[in-house]
């Protein structure tokens, strides 16, 4: 069908099997929809524009098929398809025009590279004999994109179509995961193809899993059952190649004291008893102190990133380090592997499980304990079970643990209310902690919330965003609206951009340069989109708001206004060593 | 650590795709490394293109490049290598005024012994072609600049290693497939 000439006009005409038996003609943008339907997508996040409306035209015909979100900006389409990534496992899709639209992905997708997330966007882009000639909405989309995606591709004639989707969706899924772009000019929107559609099941210059070298297994099972003082700290690779049954067996095997990075929480559940807590800048004192006395570090599925790291010069220089990884890139990028161990952590960890001796590590346990409740009394307790004026944000995190029991997902944006979220949710399933970790995406939240609420309808989905980060997505509050995606929206209002005034505050003499904010009448904007609100600014009214909160059937605005100037301890400061943490 | 700068030269194989030398340029650009000369063209395999790249940078950077590189998607090996482990070669063409061939008794002796070769002479210009080592190609243009030249132009490194290229059974299995 071509719809320059001859627009469809009813829905009678368009066969609804999604992957024809046999070949059939039609156009570009219905091939796009189809090919989409047939790699198992239900919902897709977007905004549409004139390059792209031949594709939401066909889009209007598999409505019922393919669910298409109405984001109120593009970020919050990138964003959407994460949440939506990160708590199914599944591949996100976002779409948008040329121009501004594809441009406007880039934070979502830049952040969904950082942290190997699942994506699939697609781009229109303008008609191919207009290509470089500065088109209105003509953007250099490939050229933006290529350093903050795995893979990316200009499609310029419809038959590339099906093959071109079907590797983008290969390629973001396989080995480590990534966001791919696919843009797509409009021409090649119109113009018609013989359609049918094979999945994609391998590209001779890609590799996604390395061999596994049973070698290497070896090294590192004699290692760890060796070592008199190990130390595991995991990452989201466990999590995305879905190793954690294989994960808990090996550490309770093997007795390892287990510490996580920001993604890597949630994997295993936060009160099981080898779980010491987050290593990095904000992370628990116990597994960042020990880090420099263990003998044997073993790294699964992580990439020493300098926030986990600190000082890499002083950082674990006494240990014996193996580092389950499955790219081969971050192999002594930052830190100096012992022994590699490469492949899919499923894989390599149930390799290494039945090589293990059984062990418990008891007195070195014990020193993780002993650290774990200096931590405590100092800063612990003081954050959950505040008993001074000024409410704090662990307890509101300490709260919402109460009311939802450790089944919810929470979904936190970027900042101190940030690390409060990680540091103190009470995780019991697995893919419950979405967060922008790499990048450190302010506005992240809001959006991927709505994504992560689609994907487990089941799910209890809290967002937890601080009032800076807030209203970087604010829009989305009409998302929410529209869908009416439950999701529950916890403000953690300091009224100032909290992070950077606690770093002017230790590292710049409390100039609080631009980080003041005067904030608006939030539980009104919540309001005029039919959004229950409830504001809360005192300790004793904190109970029945979460309560309300949690029980409600529907979306849900709480915000609570906590002390202006707190700060979130512990803390390795920039660029000194993870033993130098600071518990004040 | 490995602090030492070294100069190396890049063999990277990769599929013929629009937009493949943005994304392996954008990786040198990333950790902020000048790219000496690259060159591109088809390699000893079939349909598969190859890029040969010069840096000057520390082992271990180049180690953490080569990853980066051969972790793209339609990359399908990358090597790095010293200058001992490669025969390699330039090429320049100068463009002269023709009088001077007939001027100038002494060009005609520095394109004799510099193994240079006259590629094409008409009334107004005569054009030189020198392939060589880059120290041998600076020699001649030294030695012609007193003259003057009209146009000067010189390729990127382009190199073969001395052992052979680990990626035989690559070729093999491209070829079955």
């Amino acid at each position: 069908m071509n719809f320059n000439k001859e627009p469809m006009q009813t829905e009678t005409l368009i066969s609804k099997d999604p992957i024809a038996s046999e070949c059939i003609r039609i156009s570009g943008s219905e091939a796009i929809v189809r090919s989409l339907i047939a790699e198992g997508v239900d919902v897709l996040y977007g905004y549409p524009g004139g390059a792209i409306m031949p594709v939401y035209d066909a889009l209007y015909h598999f409505k019922d098929q393919l669910h298409h979100v109405l984001t109120r900006h593009e970020q919050g389409a990138t964003h959407a398809a994460q949440g939506y990534a990160r708590i199914s496992g599944k591949v996100g899709v976002a779409i948008a025009t040329s121009g501004p639209g594809a441009t406007n992905l880039v934070t979502g997708i830049a952040d969904a590279q950082i942290d190997s997330t699942p994506l699939v966007c697609i781009t229109g882009q303008v008609t191919s004999s207009l290509l470089g000639s500065d088109a209105f909405q003509e953007t250099d989309i490939i050229g933006i994109s290529t350093p903050v995606t795995k893979w990316n591709h200009q499609i310029t004639k419809a038959s590339e179509i099906p093959e071109v989707i079907a590797k983008a969706f290969y390629i973001a899924r396989s080995g480590r995961p990534g966001p791919v772009l696919i843009d797509i000019t409009k021409d090649a929107q119109f113009e018609t193809l013989d359609f049918t559609y094979q999945k994609c099941t391998g590209i001779r210059s890609y590799s996604p899993e390395p061999q596994i070298d049973p070698l290497a297994i070896n090294k590192a099972a004699a290692l760890i059952n060796k070592a008199k003082k190990p130390l595991v700290v995991w990452g989201q690779g466990v999590i995305l190649s879905g190793a954690e049954t294989a994960f808990k067996a090996v550490i309770e095997k093997a007795g390892l004291p287990s510490a996580w990075t920001i993604l890597g929480a949630s994997a295993i559940e936060t009160s099981h008893p080898l779980n010491v807590g987050m290593v990095g800048m904000h992370g628990n004192y116990a597994p960042n102190i020990l880090t420099n006395e263990c003998d044997v570090l073993i790294a699964i599925g992580m990439r020493f990133d300098d926030r986990v790291t600190g000082h890499l010069e002083s950082y674990a220089r006494q240990a014996k380090v193996i580092h389950f990884e499955i790219d081969p890139a971050e192999i002594n990028k930052n830190v100096t592997a012992d022994v590699a161990v490469l492949g899919d952590a499923k894989k390599t960890l149930e390799a290494l499980l039945p090589m293990l001796v059984q062990n418990t590590h008891e007195s070195w346990r014990g020193r993780f304990a002993a650290l774990y409740q200096i931590e405590y009394d100092e800063i612990i307790q003081k954050d959950l079970f505040p008993t001074k004026e000024g409410l704090t944000m662990g307890e509101v995190i300490h709260k919402i643990n109460t009311f939802s029991k450790g089944d919810a997902a929470i979904v936190s944006d970027v900042g101190q209310h940030q690390m409060i979220a990680c540091r103190y949710a009470k995780f019991r399933q697995t893919k419950s902690n979405i967060t922008s970790g790499g990048l450190g995406t302010m506005g992240f939240a809001l959006p991927a919330a709505i994504g992560a609420k689609m994907a487990a309808p089941e799910r209890e989905v809290v967002a937890v965003i601080g009032d800076g980060g807030y209203q970087m997505t604010i829009q989305e509050l009409g998302t929410i609206f529209q869908t009416k995606a439950a999701v529950k929206i916890v403000l953690l209002n300091n009224n100032f951009l909290g992070m950077v005034r606690q770093w002017q505050q230790l590292f710049f003499d409390k100039r609080y340069a631009a980080t003041e904010l005067i904030n608006p009448d939030f539980g009104m904007i919540a309001n005029a989109y039919h959004i229950p609100a409830q504001k809360v600014t005192v300790r004793a009214d904190l109970d029945a708001a979460v309560m309300t909160m949690m029980a409600h059937d529907g979306p849900y605005f709480l915000e609570v206004v906590v002390a202006p100037e707190a700060n979130v301890f512990p803390m390795i400061p920039s660029g000194a060593s993870v033993s130098d943490i600071r518990l004040s | 650590m490995e602090t030492q700068i070294e100069r190396f030269t890049i063999s990277i194989y990769t599929e013929n795709n629009v937009g493949l030398l943005n994304r392996i340029s954008a990786i040198f650009q990333r950790r902020h490394v000048n790219i000496e000369s690259i060159s591109s063209s088809a390699s000893e395999i079939e349909a598969v293109s190859r890029f040969t790249i010069l840096v000057a940078i520390t082992e271990a950077n180049m180690k953490k490049i080569i990853g980066q590189i051969e972790k793209q998607v339609e990359v399908i090996r990358a090597f790095y290598h010293t200058d001992e482990e490669t025969i390699y070669q330039e090429s320049c063409l100068f463009k002269i005024s023709s009088d001077l061939l007939f001027d100038e008794r002494q060009i005609q002796n520095i394109v004799k012994e510099s193994n240079a070769r006259i590629v094409t002479v008409n009334r107004e210009f005569f054009v030189l072609e020198k392939s060589g080592r880059r120290h041998e190609v600076d020699l001649l243009y030294r030695e012609l600049k007193p003259f003057g030249i009209m146009q000067f132009v010189r390729s990127g490194r382009i190199a073969v290693t001395k052992e052979k290229m680990n990626i035989t059974h690559l070729l093999d299995k491209f070829t079955q497939e």
